[in-house]
């Protein structure tokens, strides 16, 4: 990262999309955009089996939800014939309605064209050609389960998000709702077990139950896939499998700082390096840095021990949000480049594993994503 | 038989930015098919996959609210989109 070489990061904002594009220079950051202006972006993701193609979940205040595909890397762009929908429901069901396609995740390596889509409220969609006809997956969504699994919906409804794909087998999927927990498929999203032992729950009365949770991000190790971490509502975790105990990793963090945050970003090949932004999780939730401090917090040990990263971010007075889908790595080379975009329209990036952090671009609207594209 | 439909400006990517076109159709479902047919996908931005009218959308015939999707529409009829936003 900052580095000679090119690359992309896909700003989605409330407001619509914007690019930052990296050529060559370690210092020439171009931001282009917007695209869609107005539409409320809250995912533009890269097709890595494909990288020409983005996908792009898109809405508008009034508007329904929709998806839309650029097959020539975000220059043009195509609606989905067949937007997720959740299906019609029978009398006296209860009907639901996709509100925000939220998050999306392109399908294994092995299964081209296929790519998974989260929802609110919660549901889970598949595509088999590329994201331009979206189906439910009737072994989520309609699960007897389901309606108990989403019970308890966050302020802004139901999330479906962090679908990983197991890079091992295709069949093999977690994906998390925030209010809901952690779930896992062993048979391609046919059935779901709960995987919430030894996260906290502690907002709900009884703590120890199986589902329920409130995971903020959740991500798997791409060359280490029993390895996965996850950024809690209660905490930070970590999970080797085929182990089902999540081990909280963030009661190595300074007390007052504490281990409440969004995302959660994983190094490319070391799995014992992650990174977190931690924010204010007291009294009422304030939801930004800690004493308007800034720092990204990373792990080199799997989370025994975390160092704070904050050179060149600001010293105080900075009272920054930034939510699950806005940070992330480019995923390149040994000392990774990261990224993160603020609910009050900046992007820092910050070389070196996060070593040193400058502002790349501000006064965007409020920002929902930031993801690297090749 | 058709009728008159105006469409809001969000809704104008999809009519190649006319603001008022023609539909076929007796009721405003047969409306809604006319108009998917011609533009596709704009159907599903004003009403939900259970056929509900989306929350912020707001659909007449004449002055007229429409409630049902069955609700008639007649030839000389001009069927209103309209779109509410609020704050920011």
């Amino acid at each position: 990262m900052l580095r000679a070489m090119t690359a992309t990061l896909w700003i989605g904002t409330r407001k619509g999309a914007f690019t930052l594009r990296l050529n060559g220079s370690r210092r020439g950051w171009k931001l282009s955009g917007p695209q869609f202006l107005g539409h409320i972006i809250h995912h533009v993701v890269q097709d890595p089996r494909e990288p020409k193609v983005l996908l792009m979940a898109a809405k508008t205040g009034h508007l329904g939800p929709t998806v839309y595909r650029s097959s020539d890397r975000g220059r043009t762009w195509r609606e989905a014939t067949q937007p997720p929908a959740f299906r019609k429901a029978a009398e006296g069901e209860k009907a639901r309605a996709v509100d925000r396609v939220f998050w999306l995740t392109p399908g294994h390596a092995s299964e081209r064209g296929t790519w998974y889509a989260g929802s609110s409220p919660a549901g889970l969609f598949r595509s088999e050609d590329g994201g331009e006809r979206w189906e439910p997956v009737v072994g989520f969504n309609d699960n007897p389960m389901n309606p108990q699994w989403v019970s308890f919906g966050t302020p802004d409804g139901q999330l479906t998000h962090s679908i990983l794909i197991d890079p091992r087998d295709p069949r093999h999927l977690y994906l998390a709702l925030s209010g809901g927990g952690v779930f896992e498929s062993t048979d391609a999203g046919a059935d779901w077990q709960p995987l919430n032992e030894g996260c906290a729950a502690d907002f709900l009365p009884d703590p120890t139950v199986p589902f329920g949770h409130d995971p903020h991000c959740v991500a798997l190790h791409p060359t280490v896939p029993d390895r996965l971490y996850q950024q809690n509502h209660c905490g930070i975790y970590r999970l080797d499998r085929p182990g089902r105990r999540w081990v909280r990793i963030g009661e190595a963090m300074p007390k007052k700082v504490g281990d409440v945050g969004f995302p959660i970003v994983l190094h490319p090949t070391d799995p014992q390096t992650a990174w977190v932004l931690p924010m204010d999780g007291q009294t009422v939730w304030p939801r930004t840095s800690i004493a308007g401090k800034p720092a990204v917090y990373r792990t080199r040990d799997g989370g025994k021990t975390w160092r704070r990263l904050d050179r060149g971010l600001p010293r105080s007075q900075a009272w920054l949000t930034v939510l699950r889908q806005a940070m992330c790595s480019d995923g390149r080379g040994a000392r990774v480049g990261l990224y993160f975009g603020t609910t009050g329209g900046e992007v820092w990036a910050g070389a070196n594993d996060g070593e040193s952090w400058r502002c790349i671009a501000r006064h965007l609207p409020e920002i929902y994503s930031v993801t690297h594209a090749v | 038989m058709s009728c008159t439909v105006r469409i809001p400006s969000p809704l104008r990517s999809y009519t190649a930015g006319a603001a008022t076109v023609t539909a076929d159709g007796g009721t405003i479902e047969e409306v809604l098919a006319s108009l998917e047919r011609r533009f596709a996908g704009i159907r599903f931005r004003m009403v939900d996959e259970q056929a509900r009218i989306r929350p912020h959308i707001r659909l007449y015939v004449n002055t007229e609210e429409v409630q049902q999707l069955s609700q008639p529409v007649g030839a000389r009829d001009v069927v209103h989109v309209i779109c509410a936003l609020s704050g920011g």
